[in-house]
């Protein structure tokens, strides 16, 4: 959609009119306020915009449709694991029982979602091979927090207080590094080795008695099975530290391995990657964590319990004192975790294993084709997605990684993550998922051949794409130097309640 | 496969394509002895007879009782519309908005909401979200630790006591510490934070504090003396920070007029279902001067090539995919689907309508507080409350179970709530909203005199 003037859609403050709007609530009594003491109350009341119902909907309706999505079109965004978000599990969320069920409602009322909880985390136990599986964390990063603070409560409950280190190889997701940090760790940054695994010598010389846990993603940020796991768990269990597994890849190995069984002390799940719940623009996703028997004294609290009689109910308040606590206000966000289980149920094992068959052929057939026309700089099997590089476009013609992520844009595909890892010079990291039909994959390849061919023919449409795009390319240095994080100078509730 | 596309046939031109016989060949990186076994699951499931396990398991749940039950999640009507927008695919199967020329729809709609947030709060910045009030309020405490490079925070013991644990086990992970400050146990204070203690306290050089936290209201649903709180933490050399519920910032004193530097607290009251716990909505809020502290994502203004105006996430030095071990969070994937709810409910709503949504609450609240009072069971506290407050019953737990045999949710004990306030062993802390039927007041009010009349007078009855 191209758009002519100075904006695309007015902001709610510009719709807003004083005395639009209202009738959705009936008044209180006037005096509904007057036990409330002066001090403890508002002087001015808020200047929320006012806006009438048709007007609302209008607005959403308009910014939505400047909005990419994977309902609209193929979104391989790697990492990311944009697959379809099947409909049925959007209505299964919304059924009344589970939508107006009180998260501090006694578990007697709760007990179909507690049921619910408790099957899904039999279940991600089994596809990671795990003892256990807590589903509080509300998205990945929150479940590599949850898991790093067991992992030091592990050593500590050993009496062990001198792990100070977590080693993080230099392709990891920025999370990584970030969370040893909240939890009070120092992180050590392991080079890749020129095939992209981990370097297993550098491993080796960072590993000693300092070392609480190492932080593997697995496959690697590269798309890539990292094939000497097995010699990095053994170091890592002979030097007494743990092993963690960042599971956002994890939808390309369901059924094929299975981490908790090869050695994998702890590892999350992004459900909203592997398990298709809703990316949602932003979230929420969940970050379920999965670890093995001697670290499940310190899951956080509440856990799922089933009573003997088959009744399901919540941890009470320091019924495990191991815990490392309450990660945050209630048990998880079932919500997104219902999603989940439909998921799971509908796929089945074989389903699943024909998840990452499907997303794994998909991804190697995309490479296949644009190798030539962009380096692949691993040229063995990847997993569920892979690294293309414009290095040499870019000496050739000038045109960037980021020129073309555009430029695909204007060939209707949202692009690839670009830049990440950081270790691949100009690179797109690129993942169809199992979703998508051969159609596309073949449509979306062509599309990136012409656009190779564009950047040495006319580079200039491909510098100064996106064209088509509600607005061009932005200026984000002005918006972090003079940053304008709010609207100015609303003007609701000017007036009286119009009715 | 359910949601799949390939057939046989598309399979086999993919893999003459790569050059290999068989998928199988594309895993040979997996080495032999970790290969996994079949998987232990159920077979796939038929949409026909998943959906009605899952509408069997949502049976399960007993929703039909007249509730009025609060402590950090409340019930609200919500206007259709706000589902209705939910349901576009642009909306909820769009990702982050790392491609802003796609994805102005959730850009601009960020900005709004921070805007709404910005204006609710009295405060300047807010970040676009994060995981709910527990995770905000930790984070939040976090962010006090980092401005003033001090490791000590205080914490009011009428803060939910999930948000104290939450900040409790993200501080002992950061090496900070967390006190808390006891409540007044008598008296025309019973219930609120003891600010004696408070500035006892703050009164210790050699451990100087980063920030205190409380909560308006708390709760047991009373208000604070914030503008107090406010001042006693900043004459120590410390931040403010307020623990907020959005829907009573339309009737009460914001965080930025009270003197707080940073608000936190759970946006689920604004259109978001309760769901059992999530996913809900990390209100995280504050002044500029501490905008290079808050965690997460912030959308900012600004103009493409053209001059059109247009947004973008910004400021993002702060966050963990450039920072990485130096980053203010490690927070990334948000709960943006449930910041737009808030945002669309509130452009509903619109300013009237939420202070008639807070004070028709404060109203069903005193018709509920005379109804229980001319039962038998009259508050606890004397201090003010806006719709949630504590009544003394004896033997709280008995009577709360017996309840739910005659269909009424009577809230929560305040012995299950709050365990370590001996003061709170009889109470049952009770709340009522606008959704709040004098029906089911009624029904409540009638239900109670039934059981304490028929309770035997000794055991533990006062």
């Amino acid at each position: 959609m191209s758009v002519v003037g100075e904006r695309l859609q007015p902001t709610l403050f510009e719709l807003s009119r004083p005395g639009r709007g209202g009738g959705k609530i009936p008044h209180p009594p006037a005096d509904a306020l007057d036990r409330i003491p002066a001090g403890a109350r508002r002087a001015i009341p808020p200047a929320l915009p006012e806006l009438s119902e048709p007007e609302v909907v209008r607005h959403y309706v308009n910014l939505s449709a400047l909005n990419y999505s994977v309902d609209s079109g193929f979104y391989p965004l790697g990492s990311c694991t944009m697959k379809f978000n099947p409909k049925l599990n959007e209505w299964a969320a919304r059924l009344p029982g589970f939508a107006a069920l009180h998260p501090m409602a006694p578990d007697a009322l709760a007990q179909g979602t507690l049921a619910l909880l408790f099957e899904l985390e039999a279940m991600l136990a089994e596809v990671s091979g795990m003892e256990a599986v807590t589903l509080q964390p509300a998205a990945g990063a929150h479940g590599e927090l949850t898991g790093i603070l067991m992992i030091r409560a592990y050593h500590r409950a050993r009496g062990d207080q001198e792990r100070t280190e977590v080693l993080v190889p230099d392709s990891s997701h920025g999370t990584n590094p970030a969370t040893a940090s909240m939890a009070g760790f120092r992180t050590v940054t392991i080079p890749s080795a020129p095939d992209g695994g981990v370097d297993l010598d550098a491993f080796r010389a960072a590993l000693g008695p300092r070392t609480a846990a190492i932080m593997i993603t697995n496959p690697s940020t590269l798309g890539l099975f990292e094939r000497r796991i097995g010699e990095l768990l053994a170091a890592t269990h002979a030097a007494g530290a743990l092993a963690y597994m960042d599971g956002a890849n994890l939808n390309a190995i369901l059924g094929r391995f299975r981490p908790g069984e090869a050695g994998f002390d702890v590892m999350h799940f992004n459900v909203h990657k592997t398990f298709s719940t809703p990316h949602g623009g932003g979230g929420p996703g969940a970050g379920p964590v999965g670890v093995r028997a001697d670290l499940v004294p310190f899951l956080p609290s509440p856990r799922v319990l089933r009573a003997g009689d088959g009744t399901f109910r919540l941890e009470r308040p320091g019924e495990r004192p191991t815990s490392i606590g309450r990660m945050r206000s209630f048990v998880g966000s079932t919500g997104v975790l219902i999603r989940a289980y439909s998921y799971l149920r509908a796929h089945g094992a074989s389903g699943l294993c024909e998840v990452s068959d499907d997303a794994v052929l998909a991804a190697n057939y995309l490479k296949t084709r644009l190798s030539g026309a962009y380096i692949v700089p691993f040229p063995r099997a990847c997993m569920h997605e892979f690294v293309a590089s414009a290095a040499d476009i870019k000496r050739r013609t000038g045109v960037r990684t980021l020129d073309i992520a555009k430029r695909l844009i204007d060939k209707g595909y949202h692009p690839p993550t670009i830049y990440f890892p950081l270790t691949v010079e100009e690179g797109m990291l690129i993942e169809p998922t199992e979703t998508e039909s051969l159609e596309t994959l073949d449509a979306f390849a062509e599309a990136l051949l012409e656009i190779a061919r564009e950047a040495g023919t006319n580079p200039d449409l491909v510098l100064g794409a996106p064209h088509t795009a509600p607005v061009r390319r932005l200026d984000e240095a002005t918006a972090a130097r003079q940053p304008n994080l709010r609207w100015q100078g609303m003007m609701g509730a000017e007036r009286p309640c119009p009715d | 496969m359910p949601y799949g596309s390939h057939t046989a046939d598309d399979r086999a031109r993919m893999l003459e394509t790569i050059g290999i016989a068989s998928v199988d060949e594309l895993f040979e990186a997996i080495p032999e002895a970790l290969r996994a076994g079949p998987l232990r699951l159920d077979g796939p499931e038929p949409e026909l007879e998943l959906s009605a396990r899952l509408a069997g398991l949502a049976a399960r749940n007993r929703v039909d009782l007249a509730s009025f039950l609060g402590a950090g999640a409340y019930r609200h009507w919500t206007p259709a519309v706000v589902d209705q927008m939910l349901l576009r695919g642009e909306w909820y199967t769009a990702y982050t908005p790392y491609q802003p020329e796609v994805s102005q729809g959730t850009l601009q709609s960020i900005y709004e909401y921070q805007s709404m947030l910005a204006e609710l709060t009295g405060l300047d910045v807010v970040s676009a979200s994060h995981y709910d009030g527990g995770a905000a309020t930790a984070e939040a405490a976090l962010m006090t630790c980092r401005a003033t490079r001090r490791e000590r925070i205080l914490v009011s013991r009428a803060v939910h006591p999930h948000y104290r644990q939450t900040l409790e086990t993200y501080a002992s992970g950061a090496g900070l510490a967390a006190e808390e400050v006891p409540l007044v146990a008598d008296g025309p204070l019973a219930g609120t934070t003891d600010l004696v203690a408070l500035a006892r306290l703050l009164d210790d050089p050699a451990r100087p504090v980063a920030g205190v936290v409380a909560a308006q209201p708390n709760v047991l649903g009373l208000l604070e003396d914030m503008p107090e709180i406010g001042r006693l933490a900043h004459a120590a050399g410390a931040l403010f920070v307020g623990v907020i519920e959005p829907v009573s910032l339309a009737v009460l004193a914001p965080p930025g007029e009270y003197g707080a530097d940073i608000a936190a607290g759970e946006g689920q009251p604004l259109g978001i279902p309760l769901q059992y716990g999530g996913p809900y909505l990390g209100i995280v809020a504050c002044t500029d001067p501490l905008v290079r502290q808050i965690p997460g994502r912030l959308v900012g203004q600004t103009s493409d090539l053209d001059g059109r105006r247009a947004f973008v996430m910004t400021m993002r030095a702060r966050e963990q995919d450039i920072r990485r071990e130096k980053a203010a969070s490690n927070i990334c994937t948000n709960q943006a689907l449930l910041a737009l709810a808030a945002s669309i409910y509130l452009a509903t709503i619109g300013p009237h309508g939420l202070r008639d949504v807070a004070a028709g609450g404060a109203a069903r609240a005193a018709e509920l507080e005379a109804a229980l009072a001319a039962a038998g069971a009259p508050r606890m506290h004397a201090g003010a409350y806006l719709n949630e407050f504590v009544v003394r019953v004896p033997d709280a737990r008995g009577v709360h179970a017996r309840l739910l045999d005659r269909g009424v949710l009577a809230g929560i004990p305040t012995a299950d709530l709050l365990p370590d306030e001996p003061a709170l062993s009889d109470g049952l802390l009770v709340c009522a909203t606008e959704v709040t039927t004098s029906a089911e007041i009624g029904q409540f009010a009638s239900a109670l005199r039934a059981e304490l009349a028929a309770a035997p007078v000794a055991g533990g009855a006062r």
